[in-house]
C-alpha cells in the first residue's frame, strides 16, 4: 500500500440474497486511491458503482475481501463503529439530492454536525459558512422544494462538507439535472479537490467524468478499464 | 443535543398534524375520563362523609332493609315503636331515639319547594341527635321538648335563593304539607346536603302532618354505653330485632349497623363505580397507546428513506432511535396535558352544573394536583412505552437498503 493511499479495496465480493437468488453485485473489485485524488467511476447501469461507493462510505461491508480506508480495515466492523467513521470522514451527495423536506437549507447542512454533537452556535455558523460557499447565502432559510434541483444539489455539496470529511463520495451528482446545471455542479466538486478533499464520483457519463483525473471502468462488478 | 432532537421531533409532528391529533384523541378521551371521574368521584367521597357527620364509633343505626337510599324512600316493612321498646332495653344501649324522615313540600306566600322533614324525638335521644348531627342554631334555637308547631331549618332553607319567596328568618311562618308552622330557628351550615336542606319538627307534629301511622320509624339511632364492646351491642340488638319481628337469622328484614358501616357500603358502590369507569377509562387509554404505536410504526415506514438519509450522514442508531421515541413521548404527553386539561374543565363544569341545577353539593369536584401531574407522566410514560418498538425498528434500518427505499 502506498503511504498516501486513502482508500484501498482489495478482492471485494458483494451478493446479495434475494430470496433464492443470489445477486453477485460485486465480483472481486480492487482500487487503489490517493489522498487528494478526483476519481471517476463509470460503468453500465447495475455494475455495482453504487455499491462500492456505499461500501467505501461505510454504509455497508463486503461479503469478502477488506476495504481500507486511512489504513484502517473498516470490511468487519459494527453498525455503530461505521456510523462514527461515516459521520466523521466521509461526505455524501446523492443523484436525487436526498435533502430533508421537513428543514430548511440551513438546518439540512447543519444536521450532519448535530450527529456528531457539535453545539448548536458553531453548527449554525458552519452551516452558513457552507451555504455561502455554494453561493446560497440568500436562500438559507428555504426548505427543499422550494429550491431548484442545481440548488439542492449544492446544499447537498454544502451538507457533505459539514463535518470536515476526508472525503466525498458524489454518487451520480448530475444524474438529475441537465448539463448547464450539471457543469455548475461539477465546478464546485473541482473545487472542493482544488483545495485538498479526495472526491469519487460515480458517472456514466463521459462528459461529467472527463473532469476527474482519472477514470475506472466498472462491469459486472470488476475494473475493467483504468485510465 | 436532547433539545435539539426535541425541536426536531416536534417539527415532524407538526408536519403530520392531522394524524398527531387523530393519535392523540384515545389518550385524550382516556385521560379526560380519569381525571374528571377521580376529582367528582373524590368529591363525593368528601360530600358523603360531611353528611354523615362525625358520627363517633359509639353509635348504630337501626333501618328495615329494603334497599338502598335516603332513609324512607324504599322501606318494605317499617321499624315500629315496639322494636324501639325491645331495643331500648338491650344491655348496652345508652339511649335509643325513632327517627322519621320523609320527603316533604313547604311553601310560604305562594313560592313552594321540596325537600325532607325529619322528626326530633324527645328528652335526650335529642340531645343524641343534635351532638351525632353536630346540630346548631345559626339564628334563633334548636327545638326543645313540647315545640308544638314549631320548625328548625337547615341553612339552605333560610337563604334569599331557596326557592321560597322572601327570605325565611326566625319567626316567619311557613306551610308544611298544608300545615303552618312558625320557624324557630336556622341552622349553621353542614355541607350535608340533606342537613343543609331539611325541615325538623317534633315527632307529634310530623306523625300528624305526614299522615305516619303512630307506631313506624324509619331508622332508630343508638348510643352505645361507655366502655361497651359496640360489636357486642350489635349483635345483641340483632337478636332482639330478629325476635321481634319474628325473621330468622339471614333472612333479616332490617340491618344494624354503624355509622361507618353505612359509608363504608356507600363508598364501596362509589368505588365498584369508579373502578368499572376505571376499567373503561383504562381500556381507552391501552387503545390509545396502541393507536401511538401504530401511527409510529406508519411513520417509520414513511420515513424509511429519510432514515436512510440520516444514517449515511452519520445519524447512529441511538440517535434515530432517540428521535422516534420523543415523538412518541410528545404525542403521549401532549395528550395527556390536554385530557387532564379537558378533565378538570368537565369535573369543575359538572360541579357547576350541579350547583346551580340541582342546588345540591354532592356533585362537586376535587382536583389533586397530584392527579393532573400523574396522568400526564403516565401518558407521557405511556407514549414512550408503545413507541419503543417503533423506534427500535426505525434505528436498526439497513442504511443502503432505507436508502434505496422508494416511497
Ligand atoms: N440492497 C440490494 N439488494 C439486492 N440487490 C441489490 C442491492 N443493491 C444493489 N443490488 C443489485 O446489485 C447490482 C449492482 O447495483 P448498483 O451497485 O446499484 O449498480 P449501479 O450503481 O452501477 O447501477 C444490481 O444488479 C442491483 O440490482
Ligand atoms: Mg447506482
Amino acid at each position: 500500500m502506498m503511504k498516501d493511499t486513502i482508500i484501498k479495496l482489495d478482492n471485494v465480493w458483494k451478493i446479495y440474497q434475494m430470496g433464492e437468488v443470489k445477486v453477485e453485485a460485486l465480483r472481486g473489485l480492487s482500487l487503489e486511491i490517493r489522498k487528494g485524488e478526483f476519481v471517476a467511476i463509470m460503468g453500465p447501469s447495475g455494475s455495482g458503482k453504487s455499491t462500492a461507493v456505499n461500501m467505501i462510505g461505510c454504509l455497508d461491508v463486503p461479503t469478502k475481501g477488506h476495504i481500507y480506508l486511512d489504513q484502517h480495515d473498516i470490511s468487519k466492523l459494527s453498525e455503530s463503529d461505521l456510523a462514527q467513521i461515516r459521520g466523521r470522514k466521509i461526505g455524501f451527495i446523492f443523484q436525487q439530492f436526498n435533502l430533508l423536506n421537513t428543514l430548511t437549507a440551513l438546518e439540512n447542512v447543519a444536521l450532519p454536525m448535530l450527529f456528531q454533537n457539535t453545539d448548536r452556535e458553531k453548527r449554525l455558523e458552519t452551516a452558513k459558512k457552507l451555504l455561502e460557499m455554494v453561493e446560497l447565502g440568500d436562500r438559507m432559510q428555504h426548505k427543499p422544494n422550494e429550491l431548484s434541483g442545481g440548488q439542492q444539489q449544492r446544499v447537498a455539496i454544502a451538507r457533505s462538507l459539514s463535518n470536515n470529511p476526508e472525503v466525498v463520495l458524489a454518487d451520480e451528482p448530475t444524474g438529475n439535472l441537465d448539463s448547464k446545471t450539471g457543469e455548475i455542479v461539477i465546478r464546485f466538486l473541482e473545487k472542493l479537490n482544488k483545495e485538498g478533499k479526495t472526491i469519487i464520483m460515480v458517472s456514466h457519463d463521459a462528459n461529467v467524468a472527463r473532469h476527474a483525473q482519472r477514470i475506472e471502468h466498472l462491469k459486472d462488478g470488476r475494473v475493467v478499464k483504468r485510465g | 443535543m436532547i433539545k435539539d432532537y426535541f425541536i426536531f421531533s416536534v417539527k415532524n409532528l407538526r408536519n403530520r398534524k392531522l394524524r398527531s391529533w387523530l393519535t392523540m384523541i384515545g389518550i385524550i378521551i382516556g385521560i379526560t375520563a380519569v381525571v374528571s371521574l377521580i376529582s367528582m368521584g373524590q368529591g363525593l367521597k368528601t360530600a358523603i362523609s360531611l353528611q354523615f357527620g362525625d358520627l363517633g364509633t359509639d353509635k348504630l343505626a337501626v333501618q328495615a332493609s329494603g334497599g338502598f337510599g335516603p332513609p324512607g324512600t324504599a322501606v318494605v316493612n317499617p321499624l315500629t315503636k315496639d322494636n324501639l321498646e325491645e331495643v331500648k332495653k338491650v344491655s348496652g344501649v345508652k339511649i335509643a331515639a325513632g327517627r322519621l324522615i320523609k320527603p316533604g313540600k313547604i311553601e310560604q306566600d305562594d313560592h313552594a319547594t321540596f325537600s325532607y322533614v325529619a322528626s326530633m324525638p324527645d328528652r335526650e335521644a335529642r340531645k343524641l341527635i343534635h351532638e351525632a348531627q353536630n346540630l346548631e342554631a345559626e339564628s334563633g334555637r334548636l327545638l326543645k321538648d313540647g315545640d308544638k308547631g314549631k320548625v328548625v331549618l337547615g341553612s339552605n332553607l333560610g337563604k334569599k335563593d331557596a326557592g321560597l319567596g322572601k327570605q325565611v328568618v326566625v319567626g316567619s311562618k311557613i306551610i308544611i304539607e298544608g300545615k303552618e308552622f312558625e320557624v324557630v330557628g336556622i341552622l349553621k351550615k353542614l355541607g350535608s346536603f340533606i342537613l343543609d336542606n331539611v325541615v325538623f319538627m317534633n315527632e307529634d307534629d310530623l306523625r300528624d302532618v305526614m299522615d305516619v301511622p303512630d307506631k313506624d320509624y324509619d331508622v332508630i339511632v343508638i348510643q352505645v354505653q361507655q366502655n361497651a364492646d359496640v360489636a357486642a351491642v350489635q349483635q345483641r340488638v340483632e337478636k332482639v330485632m330478629r325476635n321481634e319481628r319474628g325473621v330468622k337469622e339471614g333472612e333479616e328484614d332490617f340491618t344494624v349497623q354503624t355509622p361507618q358501616a353505612i359509608l363504608g357500603q356507600v363508598t364501596s358502590t362509589l368505588f365498584a363505580v369508579q373502578l368499572f369507569v376505571y376499567i373503561i377509562a383504562g381500556i381507552s387509554i391501552i387503545v390509545g397507546g396502541i393507536g401511538i404505536m401504530n401511527t409510529m410504526f406508519t411513520s417509520v415506514l414513511e420515513r424509511t428513506k429519510e432514515i436512510g438519509i440520516m444514517k449515511s450522514i452519520g445519524a447512529r442508531n441511538s440517535s434515530v432511535f432517540s428521535l422516534f421515541f420523543i415523538e412518541s413521548g410528545l404525542i403521549g404527553s401532549i395528550g395527556g396535558i390536554i385530557g387532564a386539561v379537558f378533565g378538570v374543565l368537565m369535573a369543575l363544569g359538572l360541579a357547576f352544573i350541579g350547583k346551580s341545577l340541582l342546588g345540591t353539593d354532592l356533585i362537586r369536584a376535587e382536583i389533586s394536583p397530584w392527579l393532573v401531574l400523574g396522568s400526564v407522566l403516565g401518558s407521557f410514560i405511556l407514549g414512550s412505552l408503545f413507541g419503543i418498538l417503533p423506534a427500535i425498528k426505525a434505528a436498526k434500518l439497513n442504511p443502503v437498503d432505507a436508502l434505496r427505499y422508494a416511497k
